[in-house]
């Protein structure tokens, strides 16, 4: 199965709303949504079908049998992640574990105990129709993103016997998350923003994809709002040699779509004339040859 | 310079410290162009960009005279003369950055959390802890504006470390208000970003995309117990709002509309700070900090 990743660096550059536009525009059969700290591709996907639901344990956390606990306080300056406190009892603050299990290791009275924890929810939808989506939501605050980052696309993998194409949200920024959504794509699509904030974080996203030795993409998306850093962006690509595969317009039908749950293959606007030509051309690279 | 009433009060009044976290869930809804603009219509302030993966702050602040700290995590290193393979730290190792194979002890520097535990449980003493970089601190001066930007390095999975080295400097007593510009989403490092904070200004625009991970946002800082107060950017006049909605029927106070201005896209496209160019966007601007301050009592 090709694995199409769709990223951006920077936030807010139009990545959910162009996966989702693809998925329905390509009748695409695999899905899955890695932004895990704030999903969004289930607001335009509707999957129906049947749906899976499991918890999602991170790592297990420290807890403390007060009945055991002698105060010895060896814990506190043990650990790290200033995690543990001491006051009339010792409590572990669970969101700045990390999970070590160092506590545990070393307590004298063996008082602490590592314990599996909720992270967070993960999600498969199978419909007949609409094909396999895997999605998930993270717990507040917590921090092992990465490890449901790739669960998310392994329940995808799993399911999708015989499905030969596989788009992937991805979420913003270049860390944890993003290089876990990475690993095992076969291209990133990056959707770049004409800005100065846009064309930095998009330098700094080429390079972690290029670190991870994975192929990379560009389109820009409301390139009419700044052409001039359009055209910049359009020539840093040119530099680095990353193929740019288009352009999209700013186009207000985009948000008006989007809040009524469409996306922009459902309804007939600027933007979702330029994103069929920037489909064309990525299915051209990833597959070689255009899509059926 | 020329000050407007609403300006003159907030100096006669004098916020004199008080730390103000700027985050949105969503990203792209507009964090770095409120916190810098923020920043500068209060008067000597501080902007720390927590945003370590995609720090932009600094194009818009362009900061002067900088100095640079580094900052390294610790990660083990054995030493092969004195490790008699047991394996002990290889079993303790949650993250799985410890291997041994081929009569030695490989470590997996990417992998590894510093925790220190191989090193404190190695019965031979064998393991010491040495520091490797994985990003830096930046400090410099944008007019009466202090600027401080975590930058980590490309391919390294985890910025907290450094968000953490960033927020050190709220615990020296300084006077004006820091705004921190924290990292899209709602995992640890949003949380550890807006742990000591005494005022939390949510960024939304009119999407249900916006709207989705406001109520996630609005969840995190309702857990943490922090006041807050949310800005509509973006606005449409005559369009429907679904933020707008949420925050009415949540009873969230309003603190800030932004319409979408092509002349306030374009500045902000071009890193422009729109207060310090135009006069329009200097009122919106301190009329939102107004607000803050009036809510955040």
């Amino acid at each position: 199965m090709k694995q199409l990743l769709i990223l951006s660096g920077k936030g807010g550059t139009g990545k959910t709303t162009i996966a989702a536009a693809m998925a329905r525009s390509l009748n695409v059969k695999a899905c899955a949504d890695c932004d895990v700290d704030a999903p969004n591709l289930h607001l335009l996907l509707n999957h129906g079908g049947v749906e899976e639901r499991k918890d999602y344990y991170g790592l297990p956390k420290a807890y403390i049998d007060e009945d055991l606990c002698t105060m010895c306080g060896l814990c506190t300056e043990m650990c790290r992640f200033k995690a543990v406190n001491v006051g009339e009892t010792t409590t572990i603050d669970i969101r700045t574990c990390e999970g070590c299990g160092l506590c545990e290791e070393i307590c004298p009275s063996r008082a602490i105990e590592m314990r599996p924890v909720v992270a967070g929810d993960l999600r498969l939808y199978a419909d007949p129709n609409n094909g396999i989506f895997s999605t998930a939501q993270l717990r507040m605050g917590n921090g092992t993103s990465g490890l449901l980052v790739t669960e998310v696309k392994r329940q995808m993998i799993d399911a999708s016997k015989g499905i030969g194409f596989a788009i992937i949200d991805g979420s913003p920024g270049i860390g944890c998350p993003v290089i876990a959504s990475i690993s095992g794509v076969d291209m990133v699509l990056i959707v770049a923003e004409p800005s100065v904030s846009g064309l930095s974080d998009m330098e700094r996203i080429l390079d972690t994809a290029k670190c991870l030795k994975t192929r990379s993409i560009v389109c820009v998306n409301k390139a009419d709002l700044n052409s001039e850093l359009t055209a910049r962006i359009r020539d840093r690509c040119r530099e680095r040699e990353v193929p740019y595969v288009g352009e999209i317009p700013y186009d207000p039908e985009v948000i008006r779509a989007v809040n009524r749950g469409l996306t922009l293959a459902d309804t007939e606007c600027s933007a979702g004339d330029a994103v069929q030509e920037i489909f064309k051309k990525v299915t051209e690279l990833l597959f070689g040859r255009a899509a059926v | 310079m020329n000050w407007t009433p609403s300006t003159r009060e907030i100096i006669a009044t004098g916020p004199t410290e008080m730390n103000i976290a700027v985050l949105s869930g969503k990203g792209g809804t507009g964090k770095t162009m409120v916190s810098v603009n923020l920043a500068k219509v209060a008067t000597s302030s501080t902007y720390i960009d927590c945003d370590v993966e995609e720090p932009n702050g600094h194009l818009y602040l362009k900061p002067e005279n900088l100095i640079r700290e580094e900052v390294s995590v610790l990660v083990p290193r054995c030493d092969p003369n004195i490790c008699n393979g047991c394996r002990e730290c290889v079993r303790f190792c949650r993250f799985n950055a410890l291997a041994f194979s081929l009569d030695r002890l490989t470590v997996f520097s990417d992998m590894c959390h510093s925790c220190g535990g191989c090193s404190a449980i190695c019965p031979q003493e064998a393991i010491t802890e040495h520091p490797r970089m994985i990003g830096y601190v930046e400090s410099g001066q944008s007019g009466d504006v202090c600027v401080r930007t975590g930058v980590m390095n490309i391919g390294e999975a985890a910025g907290l470390p450094i968000i953490t080295r960033l927020l050190q400097s709220l615990s020296v007593p300084k006077k004006g208000i820091t705004f921190i510009d924290c990292p899209p989403g709602s995992s640890c490092s949003v949380m550890e970003s807006i742990k000591n904070t005494d005022f939390c200004v949510l960024v939304t625009e009119p999407t249900v995309f916006g709207t989705h991970d406001l109520d996630l946002v609005v969840e995190l800082v309702s857990i943490l117990d922090k006041p807050f107060g949310v800005i509509l950017n973006k606005n449409i006049e005559g369009e429907l709002n679904p933020s707008e909605e949420y925050c009415l029927k949540k009873n969230i106070p309003i603190i800030g509309r932004i319409p979408f201005d092509r002349e306030l896209s374009s500045l902000c496209s071009e890193a422009r700070i729109a207060s310090e160019e135009s006069a329009r966007f200097k009122e919106l601007f301190q009329n939102v900090l107004n607000n803050i301050l009036e809510t955040a009592g």
